[in-house]
């Protein structure tokens, strides 16, 4: 609606037309070009599905935890020096315990608030990694790591670590009886570490343990140089969406070449600018509501007693797990030294498992030899293999995962623990075979019945009896919108191999080869244009009930044969 | 070499590049199915009745004064439920209503904000171009002209030696790093040989945990179970540290359910016996003790130990059986140590060595 006159006139007096406001963005503008970055950005389409906010949910948790913990640090103090407590709660009264302790306790009993923010920056933490790792599934299962974004993978992977890292070092700082012992656990598994254990713990705790040392040292990992190295990563993280651009589900009008989805300003800048205030007042009720890590329940730590049903916070979960499954007696001494299999097993394993999470985009990258970019999702069941390994996955981590509760368990259901960790052991080799097969055929099987609904339609319920007497259900056809969904996917072929230009194939290729026709051998090809027309070549904007219909039922079951893959 | 080129004469580093990506072993369909473009726009309620559209600026606006009114409500809580010493009721209660306000107040903002963008603001999809994420062939050309230029103007490549003694500079100027972390424990012990030893020692009393009372071999009955300090834990000067190696765990057993090793038949004290209940495994209190069976058990792993055998390892990923305390009376009838334990106590580490053959 502008005018000729002030289309023409310089900024500034434009700036002036525009009262307050306007002086001030010119202000701003002269001095920081920002009207470039909103040029560039204001404008910018972002894709729109519910779990694009996983990630969202992360970020905004993580600025909560930012915002609680900075209040935190103004009463906590991260010292293992002995006091008594003299603070409010009455049980613990004149007991010697640290003062990281006394201080934490203090917070929770003598600060107006300091409960709730303590739980805030508990749940807040528990929220930001439970985000991040269903962010991870949600990118694993859409395929969303492929190129141009293993790496952003990478670092998001990355960020999952440190974010547990956060976690442990953050609940240990309270020194209490609880996370007193996951150290006595952490400095029992390092000293089973061969050759540099014993060192690395005596180091870490600054003598034997528990030392004097350790809860400062914690403290400044969880309060400084975690969070500096968390921050920058998510700056690079969120970078790499920008120049990416965000990838977008498949559906009618979306392709590779563009994004579809609403601008930032205002829809976005709305949508997500109001999710972060429901982020936050999720956890806000949370820590209203709900008590989480009662330290003055479990006392200040001491290196004798322990509660039963003793378990980590439940991320840290399948690590100990792994600890508890792990065969009995993997321990021998080899000229005079020891080696703690039972230690170094489950750390290997742990290791190989997140180690394979990492590389997985490029072991993926080569075994399709796909260069393109992609930057339409795959539905999880369109790429039925890689969907299987990730459900293996989840259930080797969830079978850790319960093992770490293997105990509450056995008491909970009445069961013997020796059972259940015998049952466990089984189930973690076992249960991600399991898992891959029961995924894999799940997938293949919704892939046909894709193909079907795209091809002859959906039952429609209407049974219709012909002149002739027979019986008949009216299928009724998708809109092309609808059926664009089904029919539009990759389709990946097993590889063939070919000698290379030295007439050999290399023992490289021949594994590629093998790998790539255990992920493609069973694949369905996607609808193709001539089938569907085939299949309702009588029109399809046939009127459901029609007699042209009905041959089209039949005609179609009939040319599903085109598809040999298929059946 | 960039020396040889000037740069007009730089062409795009891979000319492969400009065909088409290798889609590897995808399948690309001649005789795919089209992509019919967008379904038509569909329009909200609001969009056609501006009544409705109306009324639902009314209500978010509604939510924002509810938002006004927790946040002032949060400031109300602080004073009107404060904190009474030694009142554990008065913190859940000054939890529960702050937290609740602070909550109404976020949740209204964003549940209003969002319904804004998704019920009013204009809802017109918009379609960006995606580009390739490398850069344009000029670009990358123009980049790797730089780098050239850089190199002959620099001579880093040419001047070999100034190169390789800058890269061994670089090499070594952090290694003064390791070395300052060294003094992170103290330099004047060996860890190995720390860990072998405890405060249990000849004619230490067995005393109870945690007040340190002296423990007669008469109050020890059968069946019961008592946890163990040394005499004088609790004035060290490392109490923790100690603690965490000198935890013993004493029992009475009948003599006849118990069997005793060679070497070991004057360990025990008319059937009281001493174990370590620091974990063999990675060092959890093995705190939990059947009396039924004589097991113990370690609740963080759930390795199981048999006191009837010398507290060797039934169940579990510990492998070593708990190290037994020798103990006797005194001649006031007060149980004390006969000596340190033989072995190192609590989780294996590497220089721990053979012990069970020695």
């Amino acid at each position: 609606m502008t005018t000729t006159d002030t289309r023409t006139a310089p900024a500034a007096d434009r700036a002036k037309s525009g009262g307050v406001t306007g002086a001030l963005s010119n202000y701003i503008d002269e001095r920081t070009s920002i009207s470039v970055a909103v040029k560039e950005f204001g404008r910018k389409i972002f894709p729109d599905h519910w779990s694009f906010m996983l990630g969202e949910v992360a970020l905004y948790s993580f600025v909560v935890i930012l915002l609680s913990g900075s209040f935190l640090t103004f009463f906590f103090q991260a010292s293992m020096a002995e006091v008594e407590y003299s603070g409010s709660y009455v049980p613990l009264k004149g007991l010697e315990m640290s003062a990281a302790m006394a201080s934490a306790l203090d917070i929770s009993f003598d600060i107006r608030g300091g409960l709730l923010m303590r739980q805030v920056h508990h749940w807040a933490a528990l929220l930001f990694i439970a985000s991040i790792g269903l962010h991870m599934l949600r990118i694993y299962f859409t395929g969303a790591f492929r190129k141009p974004r293993e790496l952003n993978w990478v670092i998001g992977f990355v960020l999952f670590i440190l974010a547990m890292a956060e976690g442990f070092t953050g609940y240990s700082l309270p020194d209490d009886l609880l996370s007193g012992n996951g150290l006595r656990i952490i400095d029992g598994m390092v000293k089973g570490i061969p050759v540099v254990g014993t060192w690395i713990s005596y180091l870490l705790f600054g003598g034997e343990f528990p030392g004097t040392q350790i809860i400062g040292r914690l403290y400044t990992l969880h309060i400084l140089l975690l969070p500096a190295i968390i921050v920058a990563l998510i700056a690079l993280h969120l970078v790499f969406v920008v120049v990416h651009k965000h990838t977008q589900y498949p559906g009618p009008g979306k392709t590779n070449e563009n994004v579809i989805g609403y601008p930032v300003l205002p829809v976005y800048a709305a949508k997500a600018g109001g999710f972060f205030f429901i982020v936050f007042g999720v956890i806000a009720f949370m820590a209203a509501f709900f008590t989480i890590n009662p330290i003055w329940n479990y006392g200040p730590y001491d290196p004798s007693p322990v509660s039963a049903g003793t378990q980590p916070d439940w991320y840290i979960g399948f690590a100990d797990g792994a600890l508890r499954l792990v065969p009995p007696h993997l321990e021998f001494v080899l000229w005079d030294h020891t080696f703690s299999w039972n230690i170094i097993l489950p750390i290997a394993v742990l290791g190989l498992f997140i180690v394979t999470v990492m590389v997985y985009p490029f072991i993926e990258a080569w075994v399709t030899g796909d260069k393109r970019e992609h930057h339409l999702l795959d539905r999880p069941r369109n790429a039925a293999t890689r969907t299987a390994i990730g459900a293996a996955g989840v259930s080797f981590y969830a079978v850790l995962w319960a093992a770490a509760s293997s105990d509450i368990i056995a008491t909970h259901f009445k069961l013997a623990m020796e059972h259940v960790i015998h049952v466990l052991q089984f189930l973690l080799i076992v249960g991600p075979f399991i898992a891959f097969y029961v995924t894999k055929r799940i997938c293949l099987a919704l892939q046909k019945k894709d193909r079907e609904i795209a091809l002859h339609g959906y039952e429609s319920g209407r049974i219709v009896r012909l002149p002739g007497g027979e019986f008949i259900e009216v299928h009724q056809q998708l809109d092309e919108y609808e059926r664009w969904k089904l029919v539009s996917y990759n389709d990946y072929q097993p590889l063939m191999i070919r000698p290379g230009v030295d007439g050999k194939i290399s023992s490289l290729q021949r594994v590629r080869a093998s790998v790539s026709r255990w992920f493609f051998e069973d694949r369905i090809e996607p609808v193709s244009q001539t089938e569907l027309d085939h299949s309702h070549g009588h029109g399809h904007a046939a009127v459901a009930g029609s007699p042209d219909q009905y041959q089209s039922v039949e005609s179609g079951s009939g040319s599903a044969g085109g598809a040999p893959h298929a059946h | 070499m960039a020396n040889d080129k000037g740069a007009g004469d730089l062409v795009p580093v891979d000319p492969e590049h400009s065909a088409p990506t290798s889609a590897g072993t995808a399948v690309v369909h001649r005789d795919a199915v089209q992509n019919p473009g967008l379904p038509p726009h569909r329009l909200r309620v609001g969009d056609l009745d501006p009544k409705k559209a109306d009324r639902t600026e009314r209500g978010i606006s509604i939510l924002f004064y509810i938002s006004i009114v927790a946040s002032i409500g949060a400031i109300v809580s602080y004073f009107a439920f404060p904190i009474i010493p030694d009142n554990p009721a008065s913190v859940r209660l000054n939890t529960l209503f702050l937290g609740a306000s602070i909550a109404l107040a976020l949740l209204t903002i964003g549940i209003g904000v969002v319904h804004w963008g998704k019920a009013l603001m204009h809802d017109h999809e918009g379609v960006d171009v995606r580009h390739p994420v490398r850069g344009s062939d000029e670009t990358r050309a123009r980049a790797v002209e730089i780098f050239d230029q850089a190199n002959k103007e620099s001579g880093f490549g040419r001047r070999a030696l100034l190169r390789n003694s800058l890269i061994g500079a670089f090499v070594a100027f952090p290694l003064p790093a390791i070395f300052l972390f060294r003094d992170l424990a103290p330099t004047s012990d060996d860890p190995a040989a720390e860990l072998r030893h405890t405060m249990w020692d000849k004619g230490v009393r067995l005393t109870r945990d945690p007040d340190g009372a002296p423990i007669k071999a008469s109050d020890v009955t059968l069946g019961s179970a008592f946890h163990v300090i040394p005499e004088g834990l609790n004035e060290s000067e490392h109490k923790l540290e100690e603690k965490a190696k000198a935890a013993v765990l004493l029992m009475r057993l009948k003599p006849s359910d118990f069997n005793v090793s060679p070497g070991r038949e004057d360990w025990n004290y008319d059937g009281i016996v001493a174990y370590s209940k620091i974990c063999t495994h990675v060092g959890c209190p093995v705190a939990l003790y059947e009396q039924q069976t004589h097991h113990l058990l370690c609740p963080c792993h759930q390795s199981q130990f048999d006191i009837k055998n010398e507290a060797e390892v039934i169940f579990g990923p510990a492998k070593r059986p708990l190290p037994q305390l020798p103990i006797t009376v005194d001649a006031e009838g007060y149980l004390v140590a006969r000596s340190d334990f033989t072995e190192p106590v609590g989780p294996s580490f590497w220089e721990r060595g053979d012990y069970d053959n020695n």
